[in-house]
C-alpha cells in the first residue's frame, strides 16, 4: 500500500513538473515579434540611394510641438517642421521674422503640445496646398504651407482649454474646427472648482481655413460641460455635419480617471453647421468680448506679425433649434471617424467591449422622428437604437482610431490590447488581426480618413518603445510601424523611431507635393524692409542706441565682413539676406555670444537677428551652413567700443560691391 | 524505523528548510506591453515581485480593474506558514530521532493536510483577489470577466497571460514529502524482513502496523 502510495506521488509530482516544463517551453518559444515579418520585407521598404519614396508622411511631433516629415515605404526622416515651439536650427521663434508667430494672449509661448496634423482637402480629397495641426496646451491652430513645408499662420482659440479635438477639417477645407478638451468658465472667470456642472462650459470653434493669412474663428458652439476629445466631418451624404466625441459626461472635476469612467455611455455630438452658419447669419450668435491673437508670416516680407482680437460670436443651441443632436456612445469614446462613403460614423469607446458604428441615414431618421432619450441643456439625446448601425464584436482591447482602405474595410487601433484590428464595414465582422509593438495610439491610412484613401501602407502611431532599438537610456525614441495592407492580410514591414510622440499623422501620395515646392525666393519679390538684393546694398546706420545692419550673404563672404562704431548699450539688428538665386544654396548666420539663437537662410530670404554686444572687443561671426569649398572662410567681425567713443559708424565695402556700386 | 529510514526523514526535514528561502510559487504575467513579463513569487511568508519594481507595478495596474492592491501585510496566512513549516520541520528531525514509524506516518498525514491546506488558501486567495473587485472604482468593466490566476497553468487575463507554476521552495517540499513516503517505504520493507526471518507466527516487536501478507508485496531480497 505504501509503497503504492510514494509511488502514486512521485508519478504526481513528476507530471506537475513535466507540466511545468511544458508551459515554460510554451512561453519560451511565444511568438517573437520579429518573426511577424514574411516575405521579402526588406525589398518592400527599400528605396535605392538617389530614389524618391512614394508617399509624404506627417507625424505629429507630440510635445515637440513640431511636425515630422518621413518617406514612406522607407521611413526615412526628411524633415521636421517647426510649429509651436521654438527651433534653434533654424531659428525659428527666435529671429525677429517668426517670434511673433509664438505670440498669444498670454505672452510669448514658446513651447506646445502638437497632436493632429490635417491636410486640406478639396471635394474630401486631401489636396496638398496645406498642412493644419493644433497646439493642444495653449489652444492654437497652424497652417504649413506645403510647398514651403513651412509655419506660416497660427491663431490662438479663446474660451477653450486644450485644443484637442483639433484641427480637423470640412471637405472643402471653408472651415477646420478646434474643441476644448477641458470645459472651463466661459468667459474664463474666478470661481470654484466645484461649481464645475454650473459653470463650466465647452466650446467648439468654427475656423475659417481656407484663405492664407485670413484665419480666424467663425463662430462658436457653447456646449455642457464635457471633456471634448476628437472631431471628424461628415462627407458625401453627410457633408455639412460635424461630429465630436465627449467624454467625462459625468462632469466630474477631480480624480477624473474613475469619475469620468462611470456612465456607461457618453455622447457624441452632431453638429449641422450650415444651420450654424444660418443661425449666426440671422443674429442669434452673441459677440462676446475675448482676448485671442492671430499671427502671420508674409512670405513677401518674411515677416510674421501679430494682430490681437478682442471678441467672438458665441452661438447658445438653445437659441438655434437643430444644430446639435447628441448620439449616446459606450464608453468614453475616443476617435470618431467617418468612412469614405459617409455614411457610417465609427466611434473607439477606449473602455468599450465593442466598436459602436452609428448610420448617418439613421441618425437623420432619428431626427426626422424626434426619437429622442431626453435632453442635455436642450440638446435633443437621439436613441442609441435609433442611430446604430452595428456592433463590433469582440474586437480586442481599448479601441481608439480607426481609418480605412476605401475596399470597405476598417482598421482600428487598440491600446491595452496592442494590435491593429481589420474588419469589414457593413458585415462588422473581424477579418485579420496584427500585434503591434507596442501599444498603438493613432494609426494612419494616406487619405485614410477622406473620401479616397491610398489604401497601400498603414502606419501604427506607437506609444511603447521598449526594447525596440538600442536602449538610449530611461528615455527613449518614440516610435511607428509601416504596415502594408495591400492584400488580405496585414504584413508587417518596418519599424522606424520618430522625433517626439506621434499622435495622428497624414499621408499623401509624393506626386501630389513633390512638383510643387518652391526651390527658392525670388530677390525681386523680396519685399523685407531690411533686404538687400546686391551686395553694394549692405551698410550700417544707427537709430538712438538701435544699429541696423543690412548684410548679404553669398558665396563665400558677408558683405559687408567687417563693422566699427558699435558701443556697449547699442542694440543691433543684423538683417542678412541669402542673396543666392540657386537651389539649396543656404547660409547660416551666428555671433559670438547671441542670447538667441542662429540664422538659417534660404536662397532669396532675409532674416534679423537681434544682438544686445555686452562689453568691448571684437566679435565674429561666421556662416553656419557648409556652404561651398571656402564656406570655413566666410566669416566676419563686429568692433564693439565703450559707450560714448568716438569709434565712427563702418561697415566695408567689398570689391565686388565698389564694382557694383561704381556701376549704378 | 532502520536507520536509513530516519536518515531520510531528516533529510526530508533539512530539505524543507530550504523553502524558507526560496519562493513556493510563482505568477508570471505577459502582455504585448511587457514582453519582459512581470512576476510574483510566493513565499512562505511574504508575496513579492520577480523584478525590483514587478509588486508596485502589477498594484498599479491592477486598480484599472478594480483589484485590491497585494500588500503581504494584509495576507494573515502569510504569518501563519512559516510556523507550519517550522513545526514540520521540527516535527521531522524528532521523528527521525524517536525513529517511531507511528510518528512518521503522523508527520507525512500532517504534512499532507497542511499542504493541501496550504493549496487550498492559495486557492481562495488567488479567487478573493481576482472576483472580489471594487467595482464601483474599477475603470474598466467587462462583462462576465475575472481575473483570478489558474492555481497551475495559464490563463488569459485582458492583454496578460497569466502563467501560475509551483517553484522551488514547492519542488523541495515535494521531494521533502517523497523522502519522507520513502523513509516509510524502506522501514516498512525493514519491518517485513524482519517478520520474514522471525516466522509467519511471530509479529515485529518494535512495530505496530498489521501484517502484511500478500506476497505480491514482498520484497525481492531483504537487507
Amino acid at each position: 500500500m505504501a509503497s503504492n502510495i510514494s509511488r502514486k506521488l512521485a508519478i504526481g509530482v513528476g507530471a506537475a513538473v513535466a507540466a511545468s516544463a511544458t508551459l515554460y517551453a510554451c512561453t519560451a518559444t511565444g511568438v517573437k515579434s520579429s518573426n511577424l515579418v514574411t516575405g521579402d520585407a526588406a525589398s518592400a521598404v527599400y528605396v535605392p540611394p538617389g530614389s524618391h519614396d512614394e508617399y509624404y508622411a506627417f507625424l505629429s511631433g507630440g510635445y515637440s510641438g513640431q511636425v515630422t516629415v518621413y518617406a514612406l515605404p522607407s521611413g526615412r526622416a526628411i524633415k521636421q517642421i517647426p510649429v509651436f515651439s521654438q527651433f534653434p536650427e533654424n531659428g525659428y521663434g527666435y529671429d525677429e521674422n517668426t517670434k511673433a508667430m509664438l505670440q498669444t494672449s498670454y505672452g510669448f509661448v514658446p513651447w506646445d503640445d502638437s497632436h493632429h496634423p490635417e491636410l486640406s482637402q478639396t471635394d474630401g480629397i486631401p489636396d496638398g496646398r496645406w498642412l493644419f495641426i493644433n497646439g493642444n496646451n495653449t489652444p492654437r491652430v497652424a497652417r504649413i504651407d506645403l510647398s514651403l513645408f513651412e509655419t506660416t499662420e497660427i491663431l490662438e482659440l479663446p474660451n477653450a482649454a486644450g485644443g484637442h479635438a483639433s484641427p480637423f477639417t470640412t471637405p472643402d477645407t471653408k472651415y477646420i474646427v478646434s474643441a476644448t478638451r477641458f470645459s472651463v468658465p466661459v468667459p474664463n472667470t474666478d470661481v470654484p472648482i466645484d461649481t464645475y456642472k454650473k459653470n463650466f462650459k465647452g466650446v467648439l470653434s468654427f475656423i475659417t481655413a481656407d484663405q492664407p493669412g485670413k484665419m480666424d474663428v467663425a463662430f462658436q458652439i457653447l456646449m455642457p460641460g464635457y471633456n471634448y476629445d476628437l472631431a471628424h466631418a461628415g462627407k458625401g451624404p453627410s457633408d455639412g455635419w460635424f461630429f465630436f466625441t465627449t467624454y467625462n459626461t459625468e462632469q466630474a472635476y477631480e480624480k477624473l480617471e474613475l469619475n469620468a469612467s462611470k456612465n456607461d455611455k457618453d455622447v457624441i455630438a452632431a453638429v449641422d453647421y450650415r444651420r450654424a452658419e444660418a443661425c449666426v447669419k440671422d443674429g442669434k450668435a452673441k459677440s462676446v468680448p475675448a482676448k485671442y491673437t492671430h499671427n502671420y508670416k508674409d512670405e513677401s516680407t518674411h515677416i510674421a506679425s501679430s494682430e490681437r482680437k478682442t471678441s467672438v460670436k458665441v452661438l447658445d443651441p438653445r437659441d438655434c433649434e437643430g444644430v446639435v443632436y447628441l448620439l449616446p456612445t459606450p464608453k468614453s469614446p475616443h476617435g470618431v471617424d467617418i468612412d469614405p462613403s459617409g455614411e457610417y460614423i465609427v466611434a473607439s469607446g477606449k473602455l468599450a467591449t465593442v466598436i459602436p458604428v452609428h448610420s448617418f441615414s439613421k441618425m437623420k431618421k432619428a431626427i426626422a422622428d424626434k426619437a429622442y432619450d431626453g435632453d442635455v441643456d436642450g440638446i435633443p439625446i437621439l436613441k442609441y437604437t435609433a442611430t446604430i448601425a452595428g456592433e463590433v464584436q469582440k474586437p480586442g482591447l481599448g479601441p481608439l482610431h480607426t481609418e480605412f482602405d476605401g475596399k470597405g474595410n476598417a482598421y482600428t487601433s487598440m491600446f491595452i490590447s496592442s494590435e491593429i484590428v481589420k474588419w469589414k464595414l457593413g458585415t462588422w465582422e473581424v477579418l485579420d488581426r496584427m500585434p503591434i509593438y507596442y501599444s498603438v495610439g493613432h494609426l494612419m491610412i494616406p487619405g485614410g480618413d477622406s473620401k479616397q484613401p491610398w489604401g497601400k501602407y498603414l502606419v501604427s502611431l506607437n506609444k511603447i518603445t521598449k526594447d525596440r532599438y538600442l536602449p538610449t537610456g530611461p528615455e527613449l525614441a518614440q516610435s511607428a510601424q509601416l504596415i502594408d495592407i495591400s492584400g488580405d492580410k496585414m504584413k508587417m514591414l518596418l519599424d522606424f523611431p520618430t522625433i517626439g510622440e506621434p499622435h495622428y499623422a497624414q499621408g499623401i501620395p509624393a506626386s501630389v507635393l513633390k512638383d510643387k515646392q518652391v526651390k527658392y525666393y525670388p530677390l525681386s519679390e523680396n519685399k523685407n524692409p531690411g533686404a538687400v538684393k546686391a551686395e553694394s546694398e549692405g551698410g550700417i546706420t544707427r537709430t538712438g542706441k538701435r544699429v541696423d545692419v543690412k548684410m548679404a550673404a553669398i558665396r563665400s563672404h558677408f558683405a559687408p565682413d567687417n563693422l566699427e562704431g558699435v558701443q556697449v548699450g547699442d542694440t543691433v539688428y543684423f538683417h542678412v539676406t541669402n542673396i543666392e538665386q540657386d537651389w539649396d544654396i543656404v547660409h547660416g548666420f551666428a555671433v559670438l555670444g547671441a542670447n538667441n539663437a542662429e540664422l538659417i537662410l534660404a536662397p532669396g530670404a532675409t532674416r534679423t537677428l537681434k544682438w544686445i554686444p555686452q562689453a568691448p572687443g571684437v566679435y565674429p561671426f561666421y556662416c553656419t551652413d557648409f556652404c561651398s569649398a571656402l564656406h570655413q572662410e566666410m566669416q566676419g567681425y563686429v568692433r564693439v567700443s565703450p559707450a560714448g567713443s568716438s569709434v565712427p559708424l563702418m561697415a566695408n565695402v567689398s570689391k565686388k560691391a565698389r564694382a557694383q556700386m561704381s556701376q549704378q | 524505523m532502520t536507520r536509513i529510514a530516519r536518515a531520510f526523514t531528516a533529510l526530508a526535514a533539512l530539505l524543507m528548510i530550504g523553502a524558507f528561502a526560496v519562493p513556493l510559487w510563482q505568477i508570471r504575467l505577459l502582455a504585448p506591453q511587457y514582453p519582459e513579463g512581470l512576476g510574483l513569487l510566493i513565499h512562505v511568508n511574504t508575496v513579492r515581485g520577480a523584478g525590483r519594481n514587478d509588486l508596485t507595478n502589477i498594484n498599479s495596474l491592477n486598480h484599472y480593474i478594480g483589484m485590491k492592491a497585494i500588500d503581504p501585510a494584509a495576507i494573515p496566512v502569510l504569518r501563519i506558514m512559516p510556523w507550519v513549516l517550522g513545526a514540520l520541520v521540527v516535527g521531522g528531525l524528532m521523528v527521525a530521532l524517536v525513529g517511531r514509524r507511528k510518528l512518521l506516518v503522523a508527520w507525512l498525514g500532517a504534512y499532507a493536510t497542511a499542504a493541501a491546506l496550504g493549496l487550498i488558501e492559495f486557492w481562495k486567495w488567488e479567487r478573493d483577489y481576482g472576483r472580489n473587485l471594487d467595482l464601483e472604482n474599477a475603470i474598466i468593466k467587462v462583462p462576465g470577466m475575472s481575473y483570478e490566476p489558474p492555481l497551475i497553468g495559464a490563463k488569459q487575463l485582458l492583454n496578460f497571460t497569466a502563467i501560475s507554476l509551483p517553484a522551488l521552495g514547492t519542488i523541495l517540499l515535494g521531494v521533502a514529502f517523497l523522502l519522507g513516503a520513502h523513509a516509510l517505504f524502506l522501514s516498512m520493507r525493514a519491518a517485513r524482513a524482519a517478520r520474514m526471518e522471525q516466522g509467519p507466527t511471530s509479529s515485529a516487536a518494535n512495530d505496530a502496523t498489521p501484517k502484511v501478507t500478500s506476497p505480491r508485496l514482498q520484497p525481492a531480497g531483504g537487507r
